[in-house]
């Protein structure tokens, strides 16, 4: 059971953030007039090298099942493209003893305009198995899928629910020494997420490989015996499970957003600077910081602002994502400020989300905004997936009766515990 | 099933034998791509397949009255529609493949950056639909044939020659233009217009005999000038085959094809973090 199978050695890689473009390939225009331009102009471009990996090196062994957490861009999913070959490193190495098939993304190469059965094929392919070995093993995709009714459905018609199901059940009949699962059961009931972390311990039983990475630390700790941490592209922890849990929640808790937090990101931040966030928390009742809760639980925001151009008024908005689409699933706001906010004000504020079961099991991104009362675009400070997202779990292994399993959009009772500002001389 | 064996080093720009075996691995997704894009075309079409039949044809009629009725150019003794079809099939292989391979990769952009595969089998599995038309296109020249009562000469026995270098032609520009497609999104406009003048310096509406002598060695070097040539020769074989020329065509083709891939190779490793 101890020989190495993934062998990865100082592996690095490298981007170039060209600040200039937003988009990150070029025109032909923009090659000629740079290489024309030799004018006193200041300079267009302004290029940051980033290292999304960093000098990382660990080993896995036949059969273990190892989970790799972190951050939002804390490098995990380029060290997975990395071990994919879908991108090349910029130095180290990697040494595979088998085959690898990843799941980076739920129905890569689906499409929607072909069936059910169209696809089992098309992405079975894409993932390197054979038409022989999708034959075979068709049957047993179909039925973990459950999607017997729609085999020949264009999948455009299918749920998120059954979308899901089948691309995981495409990916998890693959024979590959070596799977790589990245997050990709946020989404989907609890039911079929649980189904999936079991075939995903069948496959290591098997004496396979795989790589998990997710934000659901319940998941972590029931499939991976090992976890590594990734900050900023370097191996931070590699230890037993609980261990780096541990290890990561002391770093969540001791990384604090405040007004400088990302602010070249114009993905992660957005704003002119009129007002920024500079402090953002999530707790539990007992006022813990901590990202996960049970169904039921109530959730606390606990926020802190600073104005530092003159604004009418001050207006919070919190939504919750989608894991997978990205989209917002539900939000909600409060004027926390009526009136015009001097220069320098700051603000404490915390909200409540109060114990209803309204927030199905998931992982929910957030999306923290300010903004003056006119929603005015120049006056907003964005945190867009900055924070752990939210992870909402079921409370005991059965379906508690009564908890409304939503889809889709749906609004969440949302109150202000607590706002209160201090201004800079005199009240505003 | 499994080759138990298997080892794999991942290093920068030191993947180039395993590159080949992994084709070979590949070798089914030419056909589960082009698979693809053939059954989404004709689900999402209220006529399907007669799109394919309806093109060639109209262009056949367009051109016939133009260059054989308005502009009376000569037919080289066989019917003016033959002359046209028999040119028309190459070049509407050829721009069709040209297009699709050279889009094929932005038109993937999601699967690039998420599954590894070789990427040369994207615009590849693009020529190989543009073949499956061709196929079909060419079937009506042969019923367009038994209209006219025209009997082929045995050098159709060369045809798949010169069928192969459509292919090559092709594919080689299209890797060139879909890499290049990756970086500089410019090309999405550059191919059509290429496509459109090609059209036209390329002999399908008329012979390439009323070409000047002269000049007729300088104008194969357009590639599609030997293949249009080969495949009026092949099918029509009504008159000699200009070898020079022919040969001509064929380094352009050679030399496109090399380096285009080389081109698409040498850019393909960054194409995940482009796109």
């Amino acid at each position: 059971m101890s020989n190495t199978i993934i062998k990865v050695e100082n592996l690095s890689k490298r981007y170039v953030i060209k600040h200039q473009n937003r988009e990150r390939y070029t025109t032909l225009r923009d090659v000629i007039t740079n290489t024309f331009n030799f004018s006193n102009k200041k300079k267009l471009h302004t290029s940051e090298e980033f290292w999304a990996v960093n000098n990382l090196s660990f080993n896995i062994g036949q059969g273990e099942r190892l989970g790799i957490i972190g951050r939002n861009g804390a490098g995990k999913s380029t060290l997975l493209k990395l071990i994919s070959r879908i991108t090349e490193p910029t130095m180290g190495k990697i040494t595979l003893n088998g085959r690898v098939a990843s799941l980076l993304e739920i129905g890569t190469g689906f499409h929607p305009e072909l069936t059910g059965r169209e696809n089992i094929f098309l992405n079975g392919a894409v993932l390197g198995m054979r038409r022989l070995e999708i034959k075979k093993k068709f049957d047993e995709i179909v039925s973990f899928a459950e999607i017997e009714q729609f085999l020949d459905t264009p999948v455009k018609r299918y749920s998120s629910g059954m979308y899901v199901r089948l691309a995981f059940a495409v990916a998890a009949h693959l024979e590959p020494e070596i799977l790589i699962v990245d997050e990709v059961l946020a989404v989907g009931d609890a039911h079929f997420q649980k189904k999936c972390l079991g075939k995903m311990e069948d496959v290591g039983k098997e004496g396979r490989t795989v790589l998990f990475v997710s934000h659901n630390m319940m998941a972590i700790r029931q499939l991976c015996p090992r976890c590594i941490l990734i900050d900023q592209g370097k191996l931070i922890i590699d230890d037993k499970t609980n261990t780096t849990i541990n290890h990561y929640n002391q770093i969540s808790k001791n990384t604090k957003i405040d007004e400088k937090t990302h602010i070249h990101n114009e993905k992660l931040r957005r704003g002119e600077g009129a007002i920024r966030f500079t402090k953002i928390e999530i707790t539990n009742a007992l006022g813990e910081s901590c990202p996960s809760f049970k169904i039921g639980e109530s959730i606390f925001f606990k926020m802190s602002y600073k104005v530092f151009k003159i604004m009418d008024g001050v207006k919070i908005h919190i939504a919750l994502k989608s894991g997978i689409s990205r989209e917002t699933v539900t939000n909600f706001e409060h004027i926390l400020l009526d009136n015009p906010v001097l220069p320098d004000t700051e603000g404490d504020v915390t909200l409540e989300i109060a114990a209803h079961h309204v927030i199905r099991s998931g992982e929910y991104p957030l999306y923290f905004h300010l903004a003056d009362k006119h929603d005015s675009p120049a006056s907003i400070d964005v945190v867009d997936e900055v924070t752990l997202p939210l992870v909402i779990s079921e409370e005991s292994d059965l379906h508690t009766p009564g908890i409304p399993m939503r889809s889709g959009c749906f609004s969440v009772p949302s109150r202000i515990i607590e706002s209160k500002i201090h201004s800079p001389n005199h009240h505003a | 099933m499994q080759d138990t064996n298997f080892t794999l080093i991942i290093e920068a720009g030191k993947n180039k034998k395993q590159y080949f075996k992994d084709i070979w691995h590949y070798r089914e997704l030419f056909y589960f791509l082009a698979w693809r894009d053939i059954l989404v075309r004709y689900k999402q079409t209220v006529i399907g397949i007669l799109w394919v039949i309806i093109r060639p044809l109209l262009t056949m009629i367009v051109f016939t009255v133009i260059f054989g009725k308005i502009a009376k150019l000569p037919s080289e003794g066989v019917p003016y529609p033959l002359l046209v079809f028999s040119a028309m099939l190459p070049w509407q292989f050829f721009s069709n493949a040209l297009l699709d391979s050279s889009n094929s990769l932005i038109g993937n952009a999601n699967m690039i950056s998420k599954v590894y595969f070789p990427r040369l089998v994207m615009p590849t599995s693009a020529v190989i639909v543009s073949f499956a038309d061709f196929v079909i296109s060419f079937s009506i020249l042969i019923m367009v044939m038994i209209w006219y009562r025209f009997t082929p000469s045995l050098n159709i026995l060369f045809l798949p020659f010169f069928i192969f270098i459509t292919f090559m032609a092709a594919l080689g520009a299209g890797l060139f233009l879909c890499a290049l497609n990756v970086k500089y999104r410019d090309f999405r406009y550059v191919v059509p217009f290429v496509i459109q003048l090609g059209l036209y310096i390329s002999p399908v509406g008329f012979s390439s005999h009323i070409v000047p002598e002269n000049y007729k060695l300088l104008y194969a070097l357009n590639p599609m000038v030997g293949v249009i040539d080969g495949f009026r020769w092949a099918l029509l074989g009504n008159t000699p085959l200009y070898i020079p020329g022919l040969l001509a065509s064929l380094l352009t083709v050679f030399f496109i094809f090399i380096s285009g891939l080389w081109y698409f190779r040498k850019t393909e490793k960054d194409f995940a973090d482009v796109i």
